[in-house]
């Protein structure tokens, strides 16, 4: 009787592909929106997820993200280090700055400055260049994003800069994530960011600190706190603060969200009326059926395969359209490393199975109405 | 005097009767008005010969057949179809009943326009639970009967009115059902073709231990019945081999 099922809703083409479409497009719309969705509130976190080998990032209490910092003194170093726990810590700068190009032009950047010994706070890998490039005076690296929109087509290495008033030259390209705001990022050493960056006594953004023991990260940090009277917040927590940030500060969460309900809507109305219609036009046959003795429960299991199939080859092609679309912009620098969260292939074929149950429910009340009688008029 | 209070026993049924009615009546709702269409039909059907029901349109003859094979409940009486009574069982156990023992035959064929001949007449096989190849190597067989073996594999769209029919009746009958109902089998053919297509139904339909029922309006085909039921306003007037006169 399934195979039956199956057939006359492959045989019914147009209402078949109809069906499909409308999965596809759904699914589509669903996982493509949300997987941007995810990616681009991820980068709040980017600052963070760049320095990987920081276990907790101790800040001034006022502190919010690795972008809203205020300045702490430079004795906060050595308060730190004094704490029972702590491996390793080492200053961070991150400051605003202005940048005058070559050709003249001003872009607003963000100015890193890491540890000149060790260099923790740079990311790990190196498109051009390697860390030692930051030895040579004025040395800078830039991020890669930052590289193709300011010098979308020629190489930035070798590049000269003016920042706040001070010389730069561009030495190496890191593969860094880009920031929500897709900001210019120039990495220099601590010492050296002293310079580019105008100000006060205060100009010590983080303390980034490994833990002797990185499980035990999230009491180390409460101990961190309890010492110095600073704010101590380990790598999840403030990935999550800068997350948060984003989603409490703009409209994303809002618009994605409107273009996701769209999404399952639009899903509903194709599936819910092509459905209706391929009943309408098989309930004679329905009728027959229930007359010569298909029960009403082997009714809804003919439904319910039907409804499968559109929605596992429906959802297929939409999981698929999402991948191919993250793959061909891969190389964008928008959408640079961008991935699919596990969570959100699970969300949509949780969306696409409820809009079958709704739609497969609705056309099935009519079949199940029916009455066997009504094969004879 | 024996025979007369076996019958009696048992509610007046014939014990040999393959369809027994005994005072169906039907209903229907039509708006604030209740109109009785049948009214306290006795019927007595017997196995092995042809049944014909005929009457005016509106006379009940498709509301009594329905009733007669399980897919209208009647308001009141009692309807045996070899001796079980249908409206005493529960829901699933009539469709399971009518699945087993009633081939169904309707004026528009209702076949599956997705699936080609042998499948549409396997149907009621394929929904007892047999094994598809089997079920269709059963129905082909059939459909070799029915002189149509050799259009076992074409879609219904490709095939004539005629030839549907016979898809129709070879679907009726795979399953060896006891029981053969056609409402108006003829009435979406042309003469030529409804006569070869209620010759072949005869041949192969009548069966010793099998009944079968044919509603019809259709005058050219009385010949081929072995009795002749008419209905008048839901109520049967006539019964006998030949029409009666004046009709
Ligand atoms: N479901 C229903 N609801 C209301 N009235 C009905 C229903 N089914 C049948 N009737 C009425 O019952 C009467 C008999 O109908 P039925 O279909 O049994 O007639 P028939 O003899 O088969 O006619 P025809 O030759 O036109 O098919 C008609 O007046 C019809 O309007
Ligand atoms: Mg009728």
């Amino acid at each position: 009787m399934l195979w039956i099922a199956i057939r006359m809703l492959t045989g019914d083409a147009q209402k078949f592909y109809g069906l499909v479409f409308g999965i596809a497009f759904s699914t589509l719309l669903i996982t493509q929106q949300l997987t941007i969705f995810v990616n681009l509130i991820e980068r709040g976190a980017s600052g963070v997820y760049n320095v990987s080998s920081a276990d907790i990032w101790v800040m001034d209490p006022v502190s919010r993200t690795t972008d809203i910092a205020y300045a702490m003194p430079a004795t906060a170093l050595d308060k730190v280090r004094s704490v029972e726990g702590v491996a390793w810590a080492v200053p961070h700068i991150r400051a605003q700055a202005s940048v005058r190009t070559g050709d003249g032009d001003l872009e607003g950047v963000a100015v890193i400055g890491v540890d000149d010994a060790t260099l923790i706070g740079l990311p790990k890998r190196m498109l051009e260049g390697s860390t030692e490039v930051l030895e040579q005076p004025d040395s800078v690296i830039i991020d890669d994003v930052g590289a193709t929109r300011m010098f979308p087509d020629q190489s930035p290495i070798g590049e000269r800069l003016e920042l706040n008033d001070q010389r730069a030259v561009i030495r190496g390209i890191a593969d860094a994530i880009p920031s929500f705001t897709s900001t210019v990022v120039l990495y220099t050493k601590y010492s050296q960011a002293l310079n580019y960056v105008p100000g006060t006594r205060n100009r010590l953004s983080f303390v980034l600190v490994g833990a002797e023991e990185p499980a035990q990260a999230k009491a180390l940090s409460e101990r961190i706190e309890h010492e110095t009277g600073l704010k101590a917040q380990t790598r999840d927590e403030f990935a999550k603060d800068g997350i948060d940030f984003i989603i409490e500060n703009t409209g994303i969460p809002f618009n994605f969200g409107i273009t996701v309900a769209l999404g399952f809507i639009v899903g509903v109305a194709i599936v819910g009326l092509t459905f209706s219609l391929f009943i309408r036009d098989n309930i004679k046959q329905f009728g027959a059926l229930k007359a010569i003795g298909v029960t009403n429960a082997k009714i809804r299991r003919m439904v319910a395969v039907q409804a499968g199939l559109v929605g596992l080859i429906g959802y297929g092609l939409g999981v698929l359209g999402t991948i191919l679309f993250i793959w061909g912009f891969a190389s964008n620098p928008t959408f640079k490393g961008f991935y699919i969260p596990w969570q959100i292939p699970l969300i949509s074929l949780a969306s696409v199975a409820l809009i079958l149950a709704l739609t497969g429910w609705l056309a099935l009340r009519n079949v199940l109405r029916t009455e066997p009688a009504s094969v004879f008029r | 005097m024996g025979t007369l209070l076996d019958t009696s026993a048992i509610g007046g049924c014939n014990p040999e009767a393959a369809i027994c009615t005994r005072g169906v009546t039907r209903d229907f709702q039509a708006g604030q008005q209740t109109i009785t269409v049948l009214h306290g039909i006795d019927l007595d059907i017997r196995a092995g010969e042809m049944t014909f029901l005929v009457g005016e349109s509106g006379s009940g003859k498709t509301t009594l057949i329905s009733i007669m094979c399980g897919i209208l409940w009647p308001t009141l009486g009692e309807v045996k179809v070899f001796g079980t009574d249908i409206y005493d069982l529960g829901d699933s156990e009539l469709v399971e009943f009518r699945l087993a023992n009633i081939g169904f035959i309707f004026q528009q064929y209702n076949l599956i326009p997705s699936i080609d001949a042998a499948s549409n007449a396997a149907v009621p096989l394929i929904a007892q639970g047999m094994e598809r190849h089997e079920a269709r190597t059963r129905a082909v067989a059939m459909l070799e009967k029915l002189n149509i073996g050799d259009q076992a594999n074409k879609l219904p769209s490709q095939l004539s009115g005629g030839q549907q029919q016979r898809v129709a009746i070879a679907r009726a009958l795979v399953h060896e059902p006891r029981l053969v109902v056609c409402d108006e089998p003829t009435a979406a053919l042309d003469a030529s073709s409804g006569r070869r297509v209620m010759d072949l139904l005869r041949e192969v339909a009548v069966a010793e231990n099998r009944a079968c029922i044919i509603v019809t309006h259709d005058n050219r085909i009385f010949d081929l019945a072995d009795r002749i039921l008419v209905l008048e306003d839901g109520r049967i007037t006539h019964d006998g081999r030949e029409m009666p006169e004046g009709h």
